[in-house]
């Protein structure tokens, strides 16, 4: 039997390398895919946690987080390529109509 | 085990749901459509939001909780709900000509505004981590979507794209901290979390405090406290102004809602520690906000900086506590949801697609062409900076008194000195409107009349100046619809 | 105790490794190495490749990928409740049948609007 606290363990890198994609990488669409992997890191955390406590709470949040992220893909997904389309860039960098 | 759905299950999210159906319903007729002509839409939502305020209305008193106590119809609950479903009506009635003007006339707009309405309330009236942070997403998501509304502008796309990756990073950030403390309690639903956290083995785990911590940060993020404000400026200002005006008010108390739930409900034992976090949040929110506003020229960029600004007078009330601080909370909102709407109603209705009016110069002798909307205006104003016989100013009161009485003199003494800054930047538009003369390329016009926006103007208006000076009778129920929060923490 | 159980993925993993190693080893040491043009495309037999592989792909393929995402991914509540149809009874088959009418209405407006036509 695994212990939680490796599941842990794994879900903290997971989490530490997602937060540190979105402060270090400059275009959006990997700065999103870092976003991912935080909410995934979550979801390891949610099994691990779910998996030590015997409880079927923990796997039924990962469910509605897997849709949650899925569903928040599509929109961002949908709004770089409107953005796409108007500037040929997706580096944030870049985008600085606005003061950032 | 048996499922089956009680009748207290299906009144529990009435409200909710009729917002939801009518949105489908919405998208229902913007598919097989009129045309471009969404107004219709409009008032179709609008009565939407009126029959959903009338389920909740009915929902009063009457205690009512569903799904196995994950969705409660408390007071605290209804009181939001109601000021959700006035924000979204009065941005219903400021978009209509916004959209026809502009020929984005979408009718997902609509649909997308009671989504996120339902968002709110659901998040509200949540007593489960789950149901609160599905309710955050379908605010969240919908709220992205209304920002790159205007497809071809690149400003407005790049106000979504903003918000959508620091929006998303936030979530990830809420989630983390709601998995360990399900991982240190053994449960997402806040009376079994309290239940938890008096136990001292439970206390002891860190994990718990670093689950409390980054909740912190996700709601920090999700409400534009200090320093995780960075993104609200450049969205607000990119932002189709309506969406500005809704996404400056309504969110920040669904925010604020779900935070004071989690903070006193689930983790009311931990209050000495989450309330000196807060203290010093609070006094920075409150600082640098309005230190940021004082530059600004344009007047939507000043509001985004200056609702910073009142989320940290809000915030002074949480770290205070207790029945008259926490009611002070839900009064302070509904007072900063007429201000600030009104003052976006202002902005909107001098603005034509021809002529955006939305910096301080556009606006020189506006005073002598638009006197009505001038003076309305002003209110607004002087309602944000806290003068006498306005919303803002007893809202103010009402939450820096209970702060002193519990003793949070300093804290207070740093609002107080706040307030007087804004007045700066407040009356400078009253000065710019009143005192300057028109230059030549800013002359002032008058605005195309519209009914709707004048209706908002002047609920607006009449908001601010009723509570202003009968603010008692809605304090009261303020105060008495926390009652029920705290009795269980 | 616990490394004991792993160890035979371990093995596993070391054998699989030193043999991918000595199958490149060998083909590096006795294999010809004739560096021509044709040898250095990405296809050697064949289409020759073309143009950047940054070139634009069609809009067309956003959106069906799009579509596909969210609907695919809705999916994982059908499989819970499939599994425990018998015990969630009435309640879960209405509660259900909901959902899908919700994600009918997503469809319709995705056909409506065109997100389905190819050309």
């Amino acid at each position: 039997m695994i212990p939680v606290t490796h599941v842990l363990v794994l879900s903290a890198a997971l989490f530490a390398i997602g937060v540190s994609g979105v402060i270090l990488r400059r275009n959006a669409i990997v700065v999103f895919m870092s976003v991912e992997l935080m909410l995934n890191a979550v979801n390891v955390a949610f099994v691990g946690f779910a998996y030590g406590l015997n409880s079927m709470t923990g796997i039924m949040f990962v469910l509605f987080v897997l849709v949650v992220a899925a569903t928040e893909a599509v929109v961002g997904l949908a709004i770089m390529l409107a953005i796409f389309r108007n500037r040929g860039t997706l580096n944030i960098d870049e985008f600085n109509l606005l003061r950032w | 085990m048996s499922f089956t759905l009680s009748a207290a299950d299906f009144l529990s999210v009435l409200p909710e749901s009729i917002l939801f159906a009518m949105g489908m319903v919405v998208l229902v007729f913007e598919m097989f459509g009129t045309g471009r002509d969404t107004r219709n839409l409009a008032y179709l939502s609008l009565l939407s939001l009126l029959v959903s305020g009338f389920a909740l209305h009915r929902l009063a008193g009457r205690g009512i909780t569903g799904f196995g106590g994950s969705i409660t119809a408390d007071p605290f609950a209804i009181v939001l709900g109601m000021i959700f479903l006035l924000v979204v009506a009065l941005i219903v009635l400021v978009s209509i000509r916004y959209l026809h003007d502009r020929g984005v006339g979408h009718g997902e707009y609509y649909a997308l505004l009671l989504f996120a309405c339902g968002g709110m309330m659901l998040m509200v009236s949540s007593t489960d981590l789950l149901t609160i942070f599905i309710g955050l997403e379908i605010l969240s998501i919908s709220s992205y979507v209304l920002c790159g509304l205007i497809q071809g502008d690149l400003r407005s796309n790049e106000s979504a794209l903003k918000y959508f990756l620091l929006g998303a990073f936030a979530t990830g950030f809420l989630l983390y901290g709601m998995v360990l403390l399900y991982g240190a309690t053994g449960s997402i639903r806040l009376p079994e979390i309290a239940a938890a956290v008096n136990r001292s083995e439970v206390r002891g785990n860190p994990m718990i405090w670093y689950g409390l911590g980054l909740i912190l940060v996700g709601f920090g993020f999700k409400i534009a406290l200090v320093p995780f404000h960075m993104w609200t400026p450049d969205v607000y200002e990119g932002a189709p102004t309506p969406v500005t005006a809704f996404l400056s008010s309504a969110p920040k108390a669904a925010g604020f809602g779900a935070l004071i739930r989690i903070l006193t409900e689930g983790l009311g034992a931990l209050t000495p520690e989450w309330s000196q976090v807060l203290w010093v949040v609070a006094a920075l929110t409150m600082t640098v906000g309005n230190a940021l506003a004082l530059q600004q020229d344009n007047i939507k960029r000043m509001l985004a900086y200056s609702s910073i600004a009142h989320a940290g007078y809000i915030l002074v009330a949480l770290v205070a506590g207790g029945r008259d601080s926490l009611g002070g909370v839900l009064f302070y909102l509904l007072a900063y949801a007429f201000m600030n709407s009104g003052a976006f109603a202002v902005l909107i209705l001098a603005s034509s697609p021809v002529r955006e009016r939305v910096t301080f110069e556009d606006y020189r002798g506006y005073g002598y062409v638009e006197p009505a909307l001038a003076l309305a205006m002003v209110v607004f104003m002087l309602s944000l900076t806290g003068i006498p016989l306005t919303a803002g100013f007893a809202g103010k009161f009402q939450i820096f008194k209970s702060a002193i009485d519990k003793g949070y003199v300093w804290l207070a003494v740093i609002g107080l000195l706040n307030s007087v800054v804004s007045v700066y930047y407040y009356l400078r538009m009253i000065v710019v409107m009143y005192m300057q003369r028109p230059t030549a390329e800013h002359p002032p016009e008058r605005v195309v009349p519209s009914v709707p926006l004048y209706v908002a103007v002047a609920a607006s208006a009449l908001g601010v100046l009723y509570l202003g000076v009968f603010p008692a009778g809605w304090l009261e129920l303020s105060v008495r619809s926390v009652t029920s929060l705290l009795a269980g923490g | 105790m616990v490394a004991e159980q792993y160890l035979p993925v371990m093995y596993l993993s070391v054998i699989a490794l030193a043999l991918g190693a000595f199958f490149t080893l060998v083909g590096i040491l006795l294999g010809p190495s004739r560096d021509t043009a044709v040898k250095r495309t990405p296809f050697e037999s064949g289409m020759p490749s073309e143009g950047s592989e940054f070139r634009r792909y069609g809009v067309r393929f956003y959106m069906v990928a799009l579509t596909f995402l969210i609907f695919d991914v809705e999916i994982v509540f059908f499989y819970p409740w499939a599994v425990r149809f018998r015990e969630l009874g009435f309640y879960g088959f209405w509660a259900m049948a909901l959902f899908f009418v919700i994600l009918v209405v997503g469809l319709v407006y995705d056909w409506k609007k065109g997100a389905l036509e190819w050309e």
